[in-house]
């Protein structure tokens, strides 16, 4: 195991943030070294990627917290515009100065305002001879601001002039980030996935107080078995986690087992832990539904899933104006005649279909059709005469607004609109019935 | 409509120039005020009825969801030390909430459920619609609106400074929210001591904040995700509970909300009752009940139900057809002053005026009703006033009797056609209403099938319907049933008789009714033949008697009171039926009524000269008329030169018929600007487009109008 090393932080707060970052050593000690000694200029962009809970977030933050190392942390999911970005890296940088929340709020427009502001700012707190760190979560919003935020941003060290690190986390690789010009390569870092070792290790680290740490770690060994196939998300193990102890603790509270007896524990888990793969992990159920459920002992057949209320009820011509949307959305314009005409003449039978076309238009998804071809349509299929009347014009909105349908180029209202289908075959013959 | 949304209650106009306009169309001013007062009242009633009856419906849904949300923080607030909490990832408590394919209809549900929360729960609830929100920023903006702004409303503008903070100032993010969020709550903590103990202890320390989505569908995924990501990064810090309003299915949220989405929300389904459901119910307090003089007609009722259950869905529409009937009602029928409840009869007809009394004697029910009497009766009702009036209120009296005794009677033929097999007569007591108020329901066949049905129901169903009819007349208000009731008590212990004598006999018809009512072949002829032997064997039981006897005395009762409501005398005062004027009201059809004003202008200018025949071209029309017709006969791409040509020689024809061969080369410019003047209208209608493929041409938008 690489025992953290640096001169520049005590040995102690080293030990503590090992503990706190299990897996993660070998990241830690790059990260600490690139850092380097908190008056040392750093390098001036560290991108980090990794997939979905590697422990970007949690590292950085653990790493900065414990070593007290000046730093702004910010979400650009959180904060959508660049103005409110910028805001929040001010505020954050005022507010942990003077203890005095209500700082005169300055309005921060533009990149050139920031750099002003943030330069006083890193004068008013003293952080001159100590390095800054700004941490940028989901940094992949930043391609969505302005087209100079994210250049900007990987020169703030040159453009302040101050000993600042810009450190973006995202989980797309910096590939898919470079802008066209001028920009300013970071320093890219990989966080690998945890393995299913590290999972294990991380996940049994901490076990209720309750029982002993060998008894849950049995535990999270049979959880990995079933969920390590579908699910390697880190939060969302440790919230399966816990939701489903206290039924694999069952029979040892009743007496039935011990605390050593995997076996019988495995049997009573098992099938349990199947059932919640499908429903509460697809969240088909909620979490409290399904605590209140393994509370009363139920059956989780007598709670439906949201999968499972798919019948929908739709007005009677609503139902065929849908039928005939789907009818046009897959049938191709010269079988119309043939489909739906009383005289239709004969119908030529020698390779009508070629080849080519046999292969199902459900392969190739909707084609957008002219309302005129679908009220054709309604029309044939619908058996007593339909008067085109106000009100069957408004259940096609309808079907739009409901998602039924969609409109395709929407330009001209005039212009003879066009619409997709949308839904399935399965909600079609539903619906049909 | 569906979904059609209305345009926000307008302001009334005076009530003093609307009873003005009931006045203006006939002479005698004081009935109609009456007239307009009486269906003022109607009316309100009604919408009370309505209202308790939506509040009834909903309170079922309404209540699962306090309690959803009264759990869904608390759970969080009471054992936050415990191993699990820590460990369990905290998700954000969501409510989806199905409240079927109408969206209009939803306002009234979200409506009552935030007045239902602002006085148990929280103050803090937000409504968000779709619409408001294109971008992730207006949602913020709109949803901090909201916030703040009930927290100004619920203490009472006490704080000035929170009223001159405008919107754009606050930085709508969600850190400020947040900061707004302790200072409301601190703030509430602090006046608990204080004089408002009584409005604020309702809530709890900390009130969570309820975020409705009224329309989910219409949302965009961006902005959705986006507001769910940024929330559950501080749900430790502002207890939120989202509420998805979903009109189709709970699909829709898979479909929008991608895994890692999904997975920070804990969702609970709530459904409402189906809008059928509710219909019926409506349909139940509404017109088969005798609170309220004013009935509907059959073919009124009809169009009602059909644009309900083949457009809408709207249970609100329904409710404004019904109320636009009661208006078109008492404002076309001068004696509909005698639509009132029976108290208020007497006086009213006393004071009838002489046009009235005329009024009563041409109305062709009660025509029919005179020609039936004897001649000095006959006399005496077409002469002397005062005996019209006597005579006039005894009918009316009976109407009301009648009503009575038909929704009871209505009730108890339900009870047997609902669960016989296929439902020949309707599952719906809405569908028997209508075909017993189309005509006299026991000539139909259905009604004759369903009574061969009948006479094969088993025992023990029999017994059920029974006792389920005594009930039914035991608590209608009709005073005639006495007897009924009585003979169906007395038929009820002749089969409690039965049951004691022939025990063993029982066992073996009962169970050879249940085969009975297997379908298949097999057993059809199996009980065919077995039905035959016992036939031979001993002709009918006593129990076959008996339910012979029950099924004539059934027919017999709705022979007698099932009567249609135009077969009575001066239904035309109580029953609104012209159905005509309804649908031309409710559903409209804007593309036949332009078909017809462009094809045969006479039918809306009322203009002798503009009349002719079919397929003529008539060159007194406008011109727009007669360029529609032209452009009728074209198929999809239209020459305007040829098109101009003909114009000018329809329009020509009348004026110069002799006109020289050299003359109509050169087109008239005059006419030529009223072709151009009229081509561009119809563009403007949208019949015809400018065309890119052809030079010179158009294009044809229409098939022809349908």
């Amino acid at each position: 195991m690489p025992n953290l090393e640096h001169p520049a932080y005590p040995a102690a707060a080293l030990l503590h943030l090992e503990s706190l970052v299990p897996c993660r050593e070998s990241q830690v000690s790059m990260l600490l070294s690139i850092f380097g000694e908190r008056q040392q200029f750093s390098f001036p962009a560290i991108f980090i990627y990794g997939h979905t809970s590697s422990g970007k977030t949690y590292v950085m933050q653990t790493l900065l917290n414990t070593l007290q190392l000046p730093h702004v942390f910010v979400n650009c999911v959180e904060y959508f515009t660049s103005r409110l970005l910028l805001e929040e890296i001010l505020i954050q940088l005022q507010s942990g100065s003077s203890e005095t929340e209500e700082t005169s709020h300055v309005p921060c427009d533009t990149f050139n305002d920031f750099v002003r502001l943030f330069k006083q700012a890193v004068v008013s707190r003293e952080l001159q001879d100590q390095t800054l760190y700004i941490v940028l979560d989901r940094a992949e919003r930043l391609r969505d601001m302005e087209a100079n935020i994210l250049p900007a941003f990987l020169r703030l060290q040159e453009l302040t002039d101050s000993n600042v690190t810009v450190v973006l986390l995202s989980e797309i690789v910096w590939e898919l980030f470079r802008p066209n010009v001028g920009c300013f390569d970071p320093l890219t870092l990989y966080f690998p996935d945890y393995s299913i070792g590290h999972l294990q290790k991380i996940l049994s680290r901490n076990h209720p107080p309750e029982y002993t740490a060998d008894f849950y770690a049995a535990y999270i060994n049979i959880l990995l078995g079933v969920f390590y196939m579908v699910c390697r998300d880190l939060k969302e193990l440790r919230h399966l986690a816990a939701l489903n102890f206290s039924k694999y603790c069952e029979p040892v509270v009743r007496g039935e087992a011990n605390e050593r007896d995997t076996r019988k524990l495995w049997k009573n888990i098992e099938p349990h832990l199947k059932k919640a793969m499908q429903t509460v992990y697809l969240r088909e159920i909620s979490s409290s539904q399904w605590e209140r459920l393994q509370h009363d002992d139920g059956e989780p057949g007598q709670l439906k899933g949201l999968s499972a209320h798919t019948h929908m009820d739709l007005p009677y011509y609503s139902k065929f104006l849908l039928i005939a949307a789907y009818l046009a959305s897959y049938n191709p314009v010269r079988t119309d005649k043939r489909f739906f005409l009383k005289h239709h003449g004969k119908i030529r039978k020698t390779n009508f279909m070629k080849k080519h076309e046999k292969t199902s238009n459900h392969l190739l998804g909707p084609k957008p059709f002219p309302l005129d071809r679908l009220l054709a349509i309604l029309y044939s299929i619908v058996d007593n005469r339909v008067a085109p009347t106000a009100n069957i014009f408004s259940q096609i909105t309808s079907l739009v607004t409901l998602q039924l349908l969609s409109m395709v180029g929407q330009n001209d209202q005039l212009e003879g609109p066009r619409y997709k289908c949308t839904v399935s075959l399965d909600f079609i013959r539903a619906i049909a019935r | 409509g569906c979904f059609v949304f209305k345009p926000s209650v307008k302001k009334r106009r005076l009530s003093q120039r609307i009873a003005h306009d009931f006045s203006n169309r006939n002479d005698n001013s004081e009935d109609a005020e009456l007239r307009f007062f009486t269906c003022q009242s109607l009316w309100n009633q009604i919408k009370l009825e309505t209202e308790k009856v939506q509040e009834d419906l909903n309170k079922q849904l309404l209540d699962n969801l306090l309690s959803f949300l009264s759990r869904s923080h608390s759970e969080f607030q009471e054992k936050t030390s415990e191993w699990t909490c820590q460990m369990k990832f905290r998700e954000i408590p969501t409510a989806a909430l199905i409240l079927g394919v109408n969206v209009p209809d939803h306002d009234s549900t979200f409506r009552s459920l935030s007045d239902l929360l602002q006085n148990n729960i929280t103050p803090y609830i937000a409504s968000l619609e779709a619409k408001d929100c294109p971008g992730i920023k207006n949602l913020m903006q709109k949803l901090m609106g909201q916030l703040m702004n009930c927290y100004i409303d619920v203490d009472s503008l006490e704080d000035e400074d929170y009223v001159q903070v405008s919107q754009n100032r606050i930085r709508c993010s969600m850190s400020s929210l947040i900061k707004w969020y302790k200072t409301a709550t601190k703030k509430t903590d602090c006046e608990i001591p204080s004089q408002k103990r009584t409005s604020s202890s309702k809530y709890w320390q900390s009130p969570p904040v309820v975020v409705i989505f009224k329309d989910m569908e219409s949302f965009t995924t961006k902005v959705l995700q986006d507001f769910i990501v940024i929330s559950s990064q501080h749900i430790h810090e502002l207890p939120l509970v989202l509420i998805f309003g979903i009109a189709t299915s709970p699909m829709i949220i898979h479909r929008l909300l991608p895994h890692s989405v999904s997975s920070l929300l804990c969702i609970e389904l709530f459904q409402s009752l189906s809008c059928k459901e509710h219909l019926s119910t409506v349909i139940d307090k509404l017109l088969l009940s005798d609170q309220f003089p004013f009935k509907l007609g059959e073919k009124v009722l009809q169009v009602l139900i059909n644009i309900f259950l083949y457009h809408d869905f709207s249970v609100q529409n329904f409710i404004k057809g019904f109320q636009l009937c009661i208006l078109e009602h008492f404002y076309s029928q001068p004696l509909s002053i005698l639509c009132c409840q029976l108290v208020d009869l007497k006086k009213r007809v006393n004071s009838l005026s002489y046009d009235q009394c005329e009024n009563i004697r041409r109305l062709p029910s009660f025509r029919r009703y005179v020609e039936k009497q004897e001649s000095e009766k006959q006399i005496a009702l077409l002469t002397t006033d005062n005996f019209l009036k006597e005579e006039t209120q005894k009918l009316l009296e009976d109407l009301h009797v009648y009503h009575y005794n038909y929704v009871a009677v209505l009730r108890c033929l339900h009870v047997f056609t609902s669960s016989l097999p296929k439902y020949p007569l309707g599952k719906q007591i809405r569908d028997l209403h209508c075909a017993c108020l189309e005509n006299q329901v026991w000539e139909t066949e259905e009604y004759e099938s369903s009574l061969q049905l009948a006479r094969m129901l088993n025992k023990s169903e029999l017994v059920t319907m029974l006792q389920q009819c005594v009930e039914i007349l035991l608590s209608s208000s009709g005073k005639e049933f006495d007897k009924t009731v009585e003979k169906l008590k007395e038929f009820l212990t002749q089969f409690q008789n039965l049951e004691e004598a022939f025990q063993e006999r029982d066992v073996s018809v009962s169970s050879q009714k249940e085969l009975q009512k297997k379908t298949d072949l097999y057993h059809l002829q199996k009980t065919l033949l077995e039905l035959k032997e016992s036939r031979r064997s001993k002709k009918l039981t006593k129990f076959e008697m008996l339910r012979f006897e029950v099924v004539d005395y059934i027919d017999s009762l709705v022979r007698k009171y099932l009567v249609p409501a135009d077969h009575r005398t001066l239904h035309e005062i109580l029953y609104f039926n012209t159905a005509t004027v309804l649908r031309g009201h409710l559903n409209a059809a804007p593309r036949t009524a332009l078909h017809t004003a462009l094809n045969n202008p006479h039918w809306y200018l009322k203009n002798e000269a503009l009349k002719c025949d079919e397929g003529s071209i008539s060159n007194k029309a406008p011109d727009i008329c007669i360029v529609y017709k032209l452009h009728l006969e074209c198929g999809r791409l239209i020459n305007l030169v040829d098109w101009l040509e003909a114009f000018s020689t329809v329009v020509m024809a009348a004026e110069a018929p002799n006109a020289d061969t050299a003359s109509s080369d050169q087109v008239d410019d005059t006419i030529h600007a009223r072709f151009i003047r009229a081509v561009s209208e119809l563009e403007l209608l949208g019949f015809i487009k400018p065309s890119k493929q052809k030079t010179d041409h158009v294009a044809r938008l229409t098939w022809g109008g349908c």
